[in-house]
């Protein structure tokens, strides 16, 4: 296992290594954010919604507490509005293997040092430090310590050795019009590429014509130079479809 | 690359080109296996038959993404197949979720072990605790003065009356507000006990001995002022198990301090990781105790109807449980560390 600037190298059993992109204190940051916004709106509209109910039922208006709150205060109102707001991180995160809304917009996840999900172990460590990470106050012991470490790690990561890292669906060869690339095409694709520069213009559009007809490219015909390069790059799988 | 052979032979093929043509070839292939994945994250029941074309995807893909980086190492091509390499890897090591077979395991099985590593550091946390309190009620006796080191003007004008702060309580603020306000800022106090332990374990210490300072100072300020009973009344039923807490979760941050201190052969990251993957059991435990301890000290130690033996029998019972708890006999280990089932 070694760590370069932002990349994370992980041994795996088929001899190939995985690469991760390690996020860091700037991309953890607009995480932290989105989250932190999340949470605030869904405390503050239950604590609205709750809060409104208890005085209706009371007789009361406005969402102020009461002068002598009591148990139905505590435990309806301001009890699930903390539980909100405070087991927010702990619970999405096991609930949704390392990742919570913001970390999904922001296509970021939670993973062991060795590229695997995070066990729940992990993740309540991770978490727990978030005491220590929260100090003094805006977790600015978290972020000295993301801008301090190799794998830009906070406290509670060290401890529950897993990092942040990007992740993003692939998008694979699939949506293009040439569906199945005949291997013979698509090496003399990369043959005249190689020779593109050094051929004049008639002759290459000729030659890049008969190839992309032959490997059946609708309209190949009628193409444009910039657009004739490009089917030949897809075509010789140099460049996505 | 394809070049021309002989006149009439066939035409001559690189390995590079044998590659780049398998590599082409294997479109398809690969968008069969991240479909298989997008069912696998979204938690689609797979027969076992996909679950090993899983298998099969990753070792393939593993294979492309090594041709890949060879051949064409700034291609788009190389970054989807790292993007789907990574994710199958992440899929196929993910541990299975069975939270309560992990719950229960925890419990009967890590927590005793836990438990049996830290005994040296529980008894350094609990002798800490003690000599802190002896040491803030000798302290006291001889100084009544520095009584507001330890308890608030209010505290102190109260037992100066001859009254306890606890007195009343009980109709005051409703049980259950009690409870858990009191169990919040236990469990907090416990796990901050735990987690200080990080600053190689001085935190940790210091936690543990501001309250064992505190506890003693309390006490010898009531015992000085004739109430020393009365607080004992009070405190019996949940305290004992409250302390115990205390200096398990000190114990447990001793031990992750240690870690930093004496990491041994491994890494300091590496041994920090391994202390508290290795103390996590004993944190889960102080903290379902200290919920039970909260419900006490919210709806009985505040009661003046509950007689002072039935106080001890919580108090001492529940302590009882803890060392069943703690030893997993709760959850069918046998006294000789041997499992039940």
């Amino acid at each position: 296992m070694s760590a370069g600037a932002a990349e994370l190298s992980v041994d795996s059993a088929t001899g190939v290594a995985v690469r991760l992109e390690l996020v860091g204190p700037g991309g953890r940051c607009v995480a932290f954010l989105i989250d932190w916004h999340i949470r605030v709106m869904l405390a503050l509209c239950w604590y609205v919604g709750a809060a409104l109910t208890h005085n209706l039922a009371e007789g009361r208006s406005g969402i102020a507490a009461p002068l002598e709150p009591g148990a139905s205060w505590f435990l309806g109102v301001l009890l699930p509005t903390g539980g909100l707001y405070l087991l927010y991180h702990p619970v999405l995160e096991l609930l949704l293997r390392g990742r919570t809304p913001g970390k999904r917009l922001t296509r970021v996840r939670v993973a062991t040092r060795s590229g695997a999900t995070p066990t729940t172990g992990a993740l309540l460590i991770r978490n727990l430090f978030r005491l220590i990470d929260g100090l003094p106050v805006l977790y600015g012991v978290g972020l000295i310590a993301t801008m301090m470490t190799r794998e830009h790690v906070r406290i509670g990561d060290l401890a529950a050795g897993t990092v942040l890292v990007y992740e993003r669906k692939p998008v694979l060869p699939g949506a293009t019009a040439l569906p199945d690339i005949d291997p013979e095409h698509a090496a003399l694709a990369r043959e005249l590429l190689a020779r593109w520069p050094g051929l004049d213009a008639p002759a290459r559009a000729a030659l890049a014509d008969r190839l992309l007809e032959a490997a059946r490219v609708p309209g190949a015909a009628a193409l444009a130079d910039t657009e004739r390069l490009a089917a030949l790059r897809v075509l010789a799988g140099t460049a996505a479809a | 690359m394809t070049r021309p052979g002989r006149e009439d032979g066939p035409p001559v093929t690189t390995p590079e080109a044998t590659l780049r043509a398998q590599l082409a070839r294997r479109a398809q292939r690969w968008r069969e296996a991240a479909a298989r994945l997008a069912r696998l994250e979204q938690r689609e029941p797979l027969g076992v038959e996909t679950a090993a074309d899983l298998l099969d995807d990753y070792r393939r893909v593993a294979a492309d993404l090594a041709i890949a980086r060879r051949l064409d190492p700034a291609s788009r091509t190389r970054e989807e197949l790292e993007a789907l390499y990574a994710r199958l890897h992440g899929e196929l090591y993910r541990p299975a979720l069975r939270p309560l077979h992990l719950l229960r395991v925890m419990l009967r099985d890590e927590l005793p072990e836990a438990v049996a590593r830290l005994r040296w550091h529980l008894v350094f946390a609990t002798l800490l605790f003690v000599v802190t309190a002896i040491a803030a009620a000798w302290l006291i006796g001889n100084n009544p003065a520095l009584a507001r080191l330890f308890a608030s003007n209010e505290m102190i004008t109260t037992v100066e009356r001859g009254k306890l702060w606890t007195e009343g309580l009980f109709y005051i603020v409703p049980g259950s507000v009690l409870s858990l306000q009191i169990l919040t800022n236990n469990i907090i106090v416990n796990l901050l006990a735990y987690c200080a332990g990080f600053l190689f374990g001085l935190g940790t210490f210091y936690v543990v001995g501001l309250n064992g300072l505190m506890l003693g100072g309390v006490f010898a300020f009531t015992a000085a002022n004739g109430l020393g009973g009365k607080l004992f009344e009070f405190v019996v039923a949940h305290g004992i198990v409250e302390i115990a807490c205390l200096c398990v979760a000190g114990a447990a941050g001793a031990a992750v301090g240690e870690s930093l201190v004496r990491p041994g052969l491994a890494t300091r990251r590496e041994a920090f990781a391994q202390a508290t993957r290795d103390t996590l059991p004993v944190m889960c435990a102080v903290v379902l105790l200290l919920v039970g301890c909260g419900f006490i000290e919210g709806f009985v130690s505040p009661n003046p109807d509950v007689p002072l033996a039935a106080r001890l029998v919580i108090g001492v019972g529940y302590f009882l449980f803890m060392i069943a708890l703690l030893q997993g006999w709760v959850f069918g280990r046998s006294r000789g560390g041997r499992l039940a089932d």
